[in-house]
């Protein structure tokens, strides 16, 4: 019998689920070797079907997303109680991702903004989502929208990580091979390769021994160079602090790292160290001035935990 | 919570070189001042990981002291100016966190300054006591809220 794997999805944007079909062909090999219990995004199987197998049938679930809604909690504990193993895929599930940015606000402060801030919500009668709505004897609910995101292992026991917004192809294929033949790391290992994406970056020959920004530059305000290392240049890469395995995609495409792969083994903060990694950088030893090189890197707290607030020390914003 | 008067607790790293040493002069100079400070020793003000720090504020401190040697007297000659930088940077992601800019605070104090610590520590000590307790808690909503969405 082939092993029994399921995907499924929280809180995210969907772009795991795109790298999953980006598999191409060898998604076709992987349908072949495997038997798909769950894909919400791609089969139509429901939570009674699931809710019907034995404790442990399911071999892996690769559950992508944060955790912020009634629902998904209630989905992933159901998911963790079936499988044998529970693999955190993306961003999102690991750290928190970019739902996880939500951790500035909390509920009210988000609906308020979904719901009747933003300039393209047309909402004259100012209609909220209910948990619970009556109408013409039937009852219809709604998950409960929590105040704090979450990531995965916060709520289940979490196996396996694979990094990425999202993780690229390869390393799924690579989950799944490894699931297959049994080679499994140890518990809590993430399936990325464990040091800093400067050591595979294209550009490292052009990266100085030590980096000196005497102006923080927006990959908007300038041409940049395709071949020189982006904080030469004086643009904000966090590849010095973020775990390498994407393949240096960013850099690539002539972008600087925004930290998707976060901290590597030996990091337990990934936004206090990737601060600490850049702030070093600003090229003075006057107050006012490293303040002002400094203040050219907006919303400091945003750009370190794009990926990780709900995973950082802290959390949250405190309100 | 008994109505007893607020003690904060107040993490405070200093270098070994020159703050940890004021300390000690303050300590043999027979000085007074608010015991509220738990002290970490490290070698040098540029091995305060900013890790450290937030770790330090999700762990229950409600402030956090960094010394270290004035500018130009670093004894590995720039650790301090690294400090000021992470700091500098530091202190505007923990004001975006929703916490207050007097709980953290970076003081250079020689190894001459006891008087200057002993100032530094009553401060500091006054003015997170008016902030009241920090609190941090990590949010964990184990049981998810039940009530209906109101916003």
């Amino acid at each position: 019998m082939k092993p029994k794997v399921a995907f499924y999805w929280c809180a995210s944007c969907g772009g795991c689920e795109e790298s999953s079909v980006d598999l191409g062909e060898a998604l076709l090999d992987v349908a072949e070797a495997i038997d798909i219990v769950l894909w919400p995004v791609a089969l139509d199987f429901k939570k009674h079907h699931i809710e019907a197998m034995a404790d442990g049938e399911i071999v892996a679930a690769f559950i992508n997303g944060a955790v912020r809604s009634s629902e998904q909690e209630e989905w992933v504990h159901l998911l963790r109680k079936k499988s044998q193993v529970v693999i955190a895929f993306g961003s999102c599930a690991q750290l928190g991702g970019i739902p996880g940015l939500a951790n500035f606000f909390n509920r009210a402060g988000v609906l308020e903004a979904a719901y009747r801030e933003s300039p393209s919500t047309v909402n004259p009668n100012g209609v909220f989502p209910q948990t619970v709505h009556k109408d013409n004897g039937f009852t219809l609910t709604l998950p409960v929208l929590h105040d704090t995101v979450r990531t995965l292992d916060q709520v289940i026991d979490v196996d396996y990580y694979i990094p990425g917004c999202p993780p690229t192809p390869q390393l799924l294929a690579d989950a799944v091979q490894a699931l297959l033949s049994g080679k499994l790391p140890p518990k809590g290992a993430v399936l990325a390769p464990d040091h800093a994406l400067c050591k595979d970056c294209p550009r490292r020959d052009t990266k100085p021994e030590k980096p000196m920004i005497s102006e923080f530059k927006r990959p908007h305000e300038v041409v940049i160079d395709q071949t020189q290392c982006l904080l030469n240049q004086g643009l904000l890469c966090l590849g010095p602090a973020t775990r390498s395995g994407c393949g240096a995609l960013c850099i690539e495409g002539n972008m600087p790292c925004t930290g998707c792969f976060g901290p590597t083994s030996r990091v337990r903060d990934y936004g206090a160290k990737a601060l600490s990694a850049i702030a070093s950088m600003a090229d003075s030893n006057d107050d006012a001035e490293i303040a002002a090189i400094l203040s050219k890197i907006p919303d400091p707290a945003g750009t370190f935990y794009r990926y990780s607030l709900p995973a950082s020390a802290l959390q949250r914003k405190k309100l | 919570m008994s109505e007893a008067k607020f003690e904060p607790r107040i993490v405070a790293f200093f270098c070994n070189w020159c703050t940890y040493l004021a300390a000690d002069l303050a300590g043999i100079s027979r000085m007074k001042y608010p015991p509220n400070a738990r002290v970490i020793r490290v070698m040098c003000s540029g091995r305060i990981d900013p890790q450290f720090i937030v770790k330090a504020f999700a762990n229950g401190a409600d402030g956090v002291l960094i010394g270290g040697c004035h500018p130009g007297d670093c004894h590995y000659q720039e650790g301090n100016y690294k400090c000021l930088r992470r700091f500098t940077l530091l202190k505007r992601v923990i004001q975006e966190m929703g916490i207050e800019d007097e709980r953290l605070r970076l003081e250079w104090i020689s190894a001459a300054e006891g008087d200057r610590l002993r100032t530094v520590m009553f401060d500091m000590v006054e003015k997170v006591r008016a902030l009241g307790p920090l609190n941090w808690k990590p949010a964990e909503e184990k049981a998810p809220v039940a009530e209906e969405v109101t916003a």
